[in-house]
């Protein structure tokens, strides 16, 4: 596993972001390095989606900044020095490099399996069909659904849709992943599949951000676990470390409730 | 009853007058309507209230008077259209202004999570129009489309009500020679039910083919 | 050709639009109650009949919405007596279409908002013992209204719009008062210009006014 010796993959500091007059991201500094995974945990409304889906701008933040292998994702440098916002193009671009998974899938429902992960490879990396399909039968044979290349979302469980969701994201070789609580829209028994896809991803060394209430997978997959709460990072350490702490009262209270609701 | 069958190629080219109005209307409508449509979910905000008011005030009106109106006011305003081209015009008008409603329907009734995809695999603008939204705007607009083109055929009869023979006008014709009405209002009901059913049948069809599109 | 708004003809023989207006809103009032009747029983009938009675419905509705409202008022008019040998005058006749023609939409209204009652609501009423006919009265057709009063209100401003075409048959609506100025006077642009706004402002103003009342009663 990597640790702080490997390039900073995302960097965020300062970053904050209100929702009219709601602060919903209050000064967040963060560092990923390569091949880690960090896990972020936290009661609802504490930020967390809102800082990934900061990462790859569907959501604008305010102040602060957020850096994805050294380059500024939301801003560029206008005249004057001062930053101005980037504009579409410039944004697809960075965003080809950064892989989102989401809660509820969002696979393209005209689409077979396949050509949901050939769209991208096609369109945005320019690559030839019979590439773009080798790629894309690929990672959904990794994935689990070689015998579903040519299925329609709607011929699939939620769990197969969300692997398809995956292979999709991790196609594009992206620099890092986020993934937004992936299996909270799954039924029980389809979660396992699931994160066993994403356990081999990070085994092979793709650098991730997940946002989760699966505290098993974040005890066993991560590499550190951050905790927001109220729009800030309170906790932030080793797997063991945050999952067995003592002092911090927010924390033990959530981890409290958290393993009330599983068991 | 004989004179009923007599009729026939009168009533015939009545028809063949409504079918012609009804597929003028239906070509302008949906090339000013998807134009419009798409500039008021996509435009720029100057363009959306200029739509939008249009779009209420058409389907706030009846047809009828909308008809009425553009056909007696427009001479006097030195614009001579022919008949046809007047009430073309009123039909079409009114017809955009539902059609803008339907296109803008299917489009805003994709989950915002599509274009939140498109837009995580690199996807710029354009791209996620033509790749992702239109494909899918399209299979939503389909069935509500075909029910409009139904509403205009229904809609046609009423340039009777300005002296072109339509089908329905053909049929008021007819009755005041053979003083038989049912029979005749029974074959025009007939004659309309054939055309708009099958119109209505194929809309189900392909919202039943494209249920898959909904999630 | 200059062309001069004189709308003096129009305000003097203003009292033809007012109530022909205020006609036209109750044509369409008795209709919409009428055809909500028709619409309910057969809804029910639907829902808990066999395939027979279902496709009899299915007639009725289909046949009703792809003929032009046009044929069904000339039809229900000139047709009928014809046949049955009895004459009826002009508003009855045509409020007889028009409940007819809003009933098979009523029937389509009614049937998705029967479907649209919650299952769960169904069985607590068998849990509390209530019998297939108190369930229906006490249970699913409350329910059933509160789910579809946007539809009604909806369906009511149509109906207003539709009662237009009562000025064929020489219904001394609003459009038919229009119609009089127009032809006896000729100022087709003032007429117009007031009665368009009339309806606009009278349809919209009532779906304005429904939509208030709805938010007292719609299940969300």
């Amino acid at each position: 596993m990597s640790g702080s010796s490997s390039p900073l993959v995302v960097q965020v500091r300062g970053l904050r972001k209100s929702f009219g007059a709601n602060r919903v991201l209050d000064g967040i500094d963060l560092d990923v390095h390569k091949g880690e995974v960090v896990v972020v945990i936290g009661p609802s409304g504490s930020g967390k989606t809102t800082l990934l889906r900061c990462i790859n701008l569907l959501e604008t933040y305010d102040e602060g900044s957020i850096q994805v292998d050294g380059v500024e994702v939301g801003f560029r440098d206008g005249p004057g020095g001062a930053r101005q916002p980037r504009g579409d193009r410039e944004l697809s671009r960075i965003r080809a490099d950064i892989g989102m998974v989401f809660q509820l899938f969002n696979l393209f429902p005209h689409l077979t399996a396949r050509e949901n992960v050939m769209l991208g490879l096609r369109k945005v990396r320019g690559l030839s069909a019979a590439e773009a399909k080798r790629i894309a039968e690929h990672w959904l044979t990794r994935v689990g659904l070689a015998d579903k290349l040519d299925s329609l979302p709607s011929q699939l469980s939620g769990g197969q849709q969300q692997r398809v969701g995956i292979a999709r994201a991790v196609a594009m070789d992206p620099k890092v992943l986020l993934l937004d609580e992936i299996t909270s829209a799954l039924d029980p028994e389809l979660v396992g599949e699931v994160l066993t896809a994403v356990q081999e991803l990070a085994q092979d060394g793709m650098t991730m951000i997940v946002v989760t209430h699966e505290m098993t997978f974040a005890r066993d997959v991560s590499t550190r676990i951050v905790f927001m709460d109220g729009g800030r990072i309170q906790v932030e350490g080793t797997p063991r470390a945050v999952l067995s702490t003592t002092n911090h009262e927010r924390l033990k209270a959530f981890l409290a409730r958290i393993e009330l609701t599983l068991h | 009853m004989l004179y009923a069958i007599h009729s026939l190629p009168f009533l015939w080219e009545g028809l063949l007058i409504t079918l012609e109005v009804s597929a003028l209307v239906i070509f302008f409508s949906l090339i000013a309507g998807v134009i419009l449509g798409v500039g008021i979910v996509y435009g720029p905000r100057w363009l959306y209230w200029p739509i939008r008011i249009y779009s209420d005030f058409l389907r706030g009106i009846p047809l009828l008077v909308l008809i009425f109106f553009l056909y007696y006011a427009l001479p006097f305003v030195s614009i001579n259209l022919t008949n046809i081209a007047a009430v073309v015009l009123a039909l079409s008008a009114f017809e955009t202004a539902h059609i803008i409603e339907v296109v803008r329907g299917a489009i805003q009734s994709i989950p915002r999570g599509q274009n939140e995809a498109a837009k995580t695999i690199g996807l710029q603008f354009g791209q996620r129009l033509l790749y992702v939204i239109a494909p899918q705007a399209v299979r939503r607009f389909l069935p509500p489309w075909i029910n409009a083109v139904v509403d205009t055929v229904k809609g046609s009869a009423l340039v009777s009500l300005v002296g072109i023979v339509d089908l329905m006008l053909a049929i008021q014709q007819v009755i005041g020679r053979t003083y038989i009405p049912m029979p005749l209002y029974v074959l025009g009901a007939v004659m309309y039910f054939v055309i708009n059913y099958s119109l209505s049948s194929a809309s189900r069809a392909l919202e039943a083919r494209f249920a898959y599109i909904r999630e | 050709m200059t062309y001069h708004l004189n709308f003096d003809f129009v305000w003097r023989h203003f009292d033809k639009l007012g109530w022909g207006l205020v006609l036209s809103l109750e044509l369409a009032l008795i209709s919409i109650l009428i055809g909500m009747a028709i619409g309910l029983s057969l809804a029910l009938a639907y829902t808990g009949g066999g395939r027979f009675i279902r496709s009899i419905v299915a007639g009725y509705v289909e046949f009703i919405r792809n003929v032009p409202l046009l044929l069904l008022v000339y039809l229900v008019f000139y047709g009928v007596p014809s046949v049955g040998g009895f004459a009826y005058e002009a508003n009855a006749s045509f409020v007889m279409t028009l409940a007819v023609y809003a009933g098979a939409t009523m029937v389509e209204v009614f049937r998705a908002g029967l479907a649209a009652v919650p299952g769960g609501l169904i069985d607590a009423g068998k849990a509390i013992g209530l019998t297939g006919w108190q369930r229906l009265i006490w249970v699913r057709l409350p329910t059933m209204f509160r789910i579809v009063l946007p539809s009604l209100s909806n369906a009511y401003v149509s109906l207003f719009k539709d009662t237009s075409l009562a000025s064929v048959i020489a219904v001394p609506e609003l459009t038919y008062g229009a119609q009089w100025i127009n032809t006896n006077s000729f100022r087709v642009i003032e007429v117009w210009s007031v009665v368009a706004p009339m309806y606009l402002v009278t349809g919209y103003g009532l779906l304005f006014l429904l939509q208030r009342l709805e938010r007292r009663f719609v299940v969300h």
